[in-house]
């Protein structure tokens, strides 16, 4: 893109995972029949009071917290006015001008590179409810229907600084921000699910210029990909809108996963005027700093923590510890592991290669996986007292991975055990010896390599049960006597 | 005259309500006339006062996080002008 650069910040919802909704006790659940989730409060029916959800602010707190903004010590709630079906009072509750969160930041790391991304506020507010269009597309479709189940579920709202100068930043952004959620498990963290919801503002501007180009709003990001392919997108259009000659015009726009499109949503009735004002059914909060301390100190360690841990404790490679700590469940599968076999590095190997391969090729997230740390310390102690061999592990690794059986029941049920008795090994090596006297020619003439061919050999008669070492061993006695 | 009938229109969009020229007069009016007794407001010297966020010197009511009774769906229906699949209809929207 040469001479322009581009200036990308991100709005984030979060939902939280509280049992209620945020001003009444309705069912937070995902799915349900339509309209089954809702009471008079989440209906927003003539005469009704909303009470706000303790558990959403203490969440709310805590999200803060772990981005390190500072907690208000004063903070309200206001209306945010305006007329949408999925809204059921024709404003949203939110907040405005006080914000539960102020002025935080995290950091990213993109290639090798670490950045510090501000963080303008966190908010809280109630989800608004679910449209079905009647119809293709939203424009051509005839009516809507509205189910509010979704309304008055608790969201965060995270808003960046305008700091991302790329797709991949924000995606690094994104990418740590659920990280983070995750680790102080407030939220699932899901974006295919809906419970990580991210719209993103971009602009363009000559590299060296300090002024804001005229942004446009990108909706409708769906999965990590949509967030980056719609950016670069984006970028691009707005560049050759530019060189065309052409002014940008401050717009709404949704990505089309399907044409890879960013599409403007502007209508000539949108006026942007939500004539905030504070909510007069809610009561004001006053933050208690010992409320805030404790659940400071209640934070668990976060991604970034643990990963500088892993590496300078545990010896890992940066790249490893980076995508071991990515999610927490995986580093806690990880944890639970080195803490019953503290072999850092081969844990982590096994994690890196096996389970990230089986997990990839399912398309699986670790809690669905049958493996359990306790099974893959088993297994990597019978490896290192040579009851299997490294690739009779493999076998058994997937197979833990599959059924979540004990890894010794594995090996006996298969017959999977490593064979290092030297009689039995030698009556092996005898034989194809016998069997192959070419490569004992080759070996004899000085060809070391002809060697390999034989263990292949003994390692293909014993189903790659016989243990490595002592086939070395035996064979190379052999040899040597001939 | 605090606003113009423009600003009566605009509001009114905001509101999705369509006025009758006579009724724009009509609002025009009562809303000046609101905004007059706000003037008097106006003039107290607040340098110095807290904006009020509430009414009531009350903080921090919150209850905790427990289920409570949903509405039976012909009662959560029972008001809509259509419905469809157990769905409030809505006509087209933009």
């Amino acid at each position: 893109m040469g001479q322009y650069e581009a200036v990308i910040g991100l709005e984030v919802h979060v939902e939280l995972k509280t049992k209620t909704k945020i001003f009444c006790g309705c069912p937070t659940e995902f799915g349900g029949e339509p309209n089954t989730h809702v009471c008079p409060i989440c209906l927003g029916l003539p005469g009704v009071l909303p009470v706000l959800n303790k558990k959403v602010l203490e969440y709310a707190i805590k999200a803060g917290l772990a981005i390190n903004c500072s907690i208000a010590e004063f903070s309200k709630f206001d209306r945010k006015n305006y007329f949408y079906p999925d809204l059921t009072k024709a404003f949203q509750t939110s907040q405005y001008d006080l914000p539960i969160a102020e002025h935080g930041h995290l950091d990213i790391n993109v290639n090798g590179e670490i950045k510090r991304i501000g963080i303008t506020r966190l908010h809280m507010e109630e989800d608004a409810g679910k449209l079905v269009h009647q119809g293709d597309t939203i424009s051509s479709s005839f009516s809507s229907l509205a189910d509010y189940n979704r309304a008055g579920v608790p969201l965060v709202e995270i808003v960046s600084e305008p700091d991302l100068r790329s797709a991949e930043e924000a995606k690094a952004y994104l990418e740590m921000l659920k990280a983070i959620i995750e680790y102080i498990d407030v939220s699932d963290v899901k974006m295919e699910q809906g419970s990580l919801r991210c719209d993103a503002n971009i602009s363009i501007r000559p590299v060296g210029s300090k002024e804001l180009g005229t942004r446009t709003e990108v909706k409708n990001l769906n999965s990590f990909r949509s967030v980056q392919r719609a950016i670069e997108y984006e970028i691009q259009r707005q560049i050759d809108q530019v060189e065309e000659g052409e002014r940008i015009i401050q717009e709404t726009r949704t990505w089309d996963e399907n044409k890879g499109v960013t599409l403007s949503l502007r209508s000539k009735e949108e006026a942007h005027d939500y004539r905030y004002f504070p909510e007069p059914d809610l009561t004001p909060l006053v933050i208690s700093r010992d409320w805030v301390a404790e659940l400071k100190n209640g934070l668990p360690e976060l991604p970034e923590a643990k990963k500088a841990r892993l590496i300078a404790e545990h010896g890992l490679p940066e790249y490893d510890a980076g995508v071991i700590t990515s999610s927490r469940a995986l580093a806690e599968f990880y944890d639970k592991t080195v803490c019953i076999h503290p072999d850092y590095k081969g844990v982590s190997n096994w994690i890196m290669v096996e389970l990230l391969k089986l997990l990839n090729a399912e398309n699986m997230e670790i809690s669905e996986a049958k493996i359990s740390p306790e099974g893959l310390a088993k297994m990597l102690t019978m490896i290192e007292k040579n009851i299997i061999s490294g690739k009779i592990a493999k076998q058994v690794f997937e197979e833990m991975f599959n059924t979540g059986k004990d890894p010794e029941a594995i090996v006996k049920e298969k017959g999977l055990v490593q064979i290092s008795d030297e009689g039995q090994i030698n009556s092996i090596v005898e034989q194809v010896i016998a069997n192959n006297p070419k490569s004992v020619e080759d070996f004899k003439a000085g060809k070391e390599k002809s060697i390999g061919f034989l263990v292949g050999q003994i390692m293909k008669e014993t189903k790659g049960q016989a243990n490595p070492g002592v086939v070395n061993k035996l064979l190379k006695d052999k040899l040597n006597e001939l | 005259m605090k606003i113009s009938i423009k600003d009566v229109e605009y509001v009114a969009l905001l509101s999705r309500l369509e006025l009758t020229e006579a009724e724009k007069v009509e609002q025009l009016r009562e809303l000046n006339k609101i905004l007059d007794s706000m003037e008097v407001l106006n003039k107290v010297d607040t340098s110095g006062v807290e904006p009020l966020a509430h009414v009531l010197p009350i903080y921090n009511v919150l209850r905790e996080d427990e289920l409570r009774a949903t509405l039976p769906k012909e009662k959560v229906l029972q008001n809509a002008p259509e419905e469809d699949e157990g769905m409030f209809k809505v006509p087209k929207i933009v």
